[in-house]
């Protein structure tokens, strides 16, 4: 077998296998996985509605995707995602309430808000690890936190005592009527097109830069590209902010599209830790991340149904893609038995 | 209320934050002296407070006042069990270990609200009756000053995280078996030439972490809410993480670090009614653990370094 074969096999069995053992674990506790499958189904595509909400789930998932996937291609672990996700929300949200604006300047500039946001967010652990070798890991991890306080602090602060921001004027929405008629009111919003955007945004950089081509090579191997005269440090910076622009962007797409205001939050999103799941399934290129989020995104909709129709808690979908994240993971293995097995087809 | 009034309302309630930290944080300083990075331990301390609260819940009956205890015990076996999860895909499938601890925390979660919705059909179970009881530490408690400050209405839980932090620092460093443990996570190649059995001993390692983290999680639960929801356990389990660095990969560092955090988290909760802490903005008390925690490994608080093959999986024959 070719190695792009098993490459595209790898996650493919890693989502059959999480579906499995989905089952399995419906199964034991006492519930119907085809019925349980057959509503998540009609959950993620059962009407034009659902659609649509199915689409704006996904919209977020790419921006988070792509941030975890952007620094993974400079050899950064970026699992502050989700704190990053976090003040990009609030720096929108409160662009989008507090200022007036005509729309064509006020929507692009609620966007950059939460761009910049997400960029700061990213800079400190970026500076520490080029600077300090600070591993990154630890440094997200513990920003995500410090995101969640101080933003909730922030919401306080801005709101009078209250839990939550005010509403954006409609200048600053990417709620789209248009969109939403079409798909029986759902809040399907032009978020996704941005998304979409910095897909593309992504694939340009790696692909088609000299900046981008730098990055790629820290991320293969730092001393090699020190030694060929790349600036590292400022590398790992950069691939940090870029991933944080990312990732404030997401928020941005809660804030200005689906929720319109933020709320004080009791804990994470959990989107920024999906995004983990999206970029690893879509082995960390930009075509691969929309098709990750997709599939994560639909389930997390999707299993919105599931309660309902099929009497299985939604937390289900959060065991299978836990076991998705943990086969992908464990690639070694898998390719350890494709291997076996297409050797002995050939000793045949 | 005068100064001493604020240090015995205190200090106690730091301790009892401080407790399932300690016994998570040194879970941790277990798994990662041996080499491999934990993420995880928010999932096994999620598991954890699961599990004590459930056993708790069915056998509250039968057990009597002992039934706190034997659940603390429940809640080991079954995050060592969940742990096995984790050694299997950083050890023998060589994942990424940092993913497969995300795996674990999101699984963690996950499994324990899917069960909680089965069996109570609501998004918490109920509460416990049977908590870790308080009680005076005998004769040491009529101490003036240090009686009141720490064994006045203690749990025994936080003593017994003082006493697993000694045995901790007296198992790695005094018997063979630590000395392997920080050799396998030290430069394993050295390790297994000398006949050490570098995948036995990182298993062993990861699976102490994850029963140490369950019990950790079930004394959180057991004496901070006595039930079991979704927000239960909300970043302890990484707190304990911040705590492992923060004490430098060292049991005992690592209970300081515990107890400072635990003594941040108490201001935090009780900074409204303290004359001058309430001028100060809760905030800056909430984020303190993680900001120290970034700092420490910047340098600017002594640096702090990982062990050197720390998340590396080890591959025979490889140089």
């Amino acid at each position: 077998m070719s190695n792009r074969v098993v490459n595209l096999l790898v996650p493919i069995i890693s989502i059959f296998l999480g579906l499995l053992v989905g089952a399995i674990v419906m199964l034991l506790s006492g519930y119907d996985p085809i019925q349980g499958y057959i509503a998540l189904w009609e959950g993620i595509f059962g009407d034009a509605y659902a659609i649509g909400e199915t689409i704006r789930q996904i919209s977020p998932y790419i921006l988070a995707g792509l941030a975890v996937a952007f620094a993974f291609r400079t050899g950064l672990f970026n699992i502050g995602v989700e704190g990053q996700l976090i003040v990009g929300w609030f720096a929108a949200a409160y662009v989008g309430a507090a200022v007036e604006l005509p729309k064509i300047i006020h929507l692009p500039l609620a966007l950059l808000a939460a761009a910049a946001a997400g960029a700061i967010w990213g800079l400190i652990p970026g500076i520490l690890k080029a600077k300090l070798h600070v591993h990154e890991v630890i440094v997200t991890i513990m920003m995500n936190y410090i995101a969640l306080h101080v933003v909730n602090a922030l919401i306080k602060a801005v709101s009078d005592g209250g839990y939550k921001t005010e509403t954006i004027h409609k200048t600053a929405s990417l709620r789209s009527e248009f969109l939403s008629n079409l798909t029986d009111f759902s809040t399907l919003h032009y978020g996704i097109l941005v998304a979409l955007a910095m897909v593309v945004v992504m694939w340009f950089i790696l692909e088609k830069t000299k900046t981008g081509y730098e990055l790629k090579s820290v991320g293969f191997n730092a001393h090699a590209s020190q030694y060929a005269g790349m600036n590292v440090s400022k590398n790992i910076v950069l691939s940090m902010v870029i991933s944080g622009v990312f990732a404030g962007l997401g928020g941005a797409m809660e804030a200005l599209g689906t929720f319109g205001y933020m709320a004080s939050r009791g804990g994470f999103t959990g989107i920024g830790f999906d995004g983990i799941a999206v970029a690893l399934l879509g082995a960390n290129t930009p075509l691969g991340v929309i098709f990750g989020a997709s599939l994560f995104g639909s389930l997390k909709y999707g299993a919105g149904n599931m309660p309902n129709a099929a009497g299985v808690p939604v937390e289900i979908v959060s065991i299978v893609i836990a076991l998705i994240i943990f086969f992908v993971a464990s690639g070694y293995i898998i390719r350890v038995i494709l291997s076996r097995m297409s050797k002995k087809k050939e000793a045949k | 209320m005068s100064f001493l009034e604020v240090l015995y309302f205190i200090v106690p309630i730091s301790i009892a934050y401080a407790a399932p930290l300690i016994f998570t944080a040194i879970g941790g300083v277990f798994s990662e002296r041996s080499g491999v990075v934990n993420i995880g331990l928010e999932g096994l301390m999620v598991m954890g407070a699961f599990i004590g609260i459930l056993f708790n819940l069915f056998y509250a009956d039968t057990f009597g006042a002992w039934t706190p205890w034997l659940a603390l015990l429940m809640a080991m076996v079954v995050s060592a069990v969940f742990s096995i999860m984790h050694a299997v895909a950083s050890i023998t499938f060589r994942a990424d270990q940092t993913v497969s601890g995300v795996a674990i925390n999101m699984l963690g979660i996950a499994i324990a609200l899917f069960t909680v919705k089965m069996v109570y059909g609501k998004g918490q179970t109920d509460f416990i009756q049977q908590s870790i009881p308080r009680f005076n530490v005998p004769i040491l408690h009529e101490i003036p000053f240090i009686g009141p400050l720490l064994f006045k209405g203690i749990y025994g839980s936080s003593l017994l995280a003082i006493g697993v932090a000694i045995l901790a620092w007296f198992i790695i460093y005094k018997t063979p078996f630590g000395l392997r443990l920080r050799s396998v996570g030290e430069h394993p190649m050295a390790a297994d030439t000398m006949g050490i059995n570098v995948a036995k001993i990182r298993y062993i390692g990861v699976i102490i972490s994850g029963g140490l983290a369950g019990i950790g999680g079930a004394i959180y639960s057991q004496t901070m809410t006595n039930d079991f929801g979704h927000a239960t356990i909300n970043g302890q389990g990484f707190m304990a993480l911040a705590a492992m660095i923060f004490g430098k990969w060292h049991p005992i560092g690592a209970m300081g670090a515990a107890l400072f955090f635990g003594f941040a988290q108490a201001l935090a909760i009780s900074a409204s009614g303290i004359p001058l802490l309430n001028k100060v903005p809760t905030v800056y008390l909430y984020i303190l653990p993680y900001v120290l925690t970034i700092l420490a490994l910047a340098g600017f608080i002594g640096r702090a370094t990982a062990p050197k093959a720390s998340g590396q999986p080890y591959i025979k024959g490889n140089r």
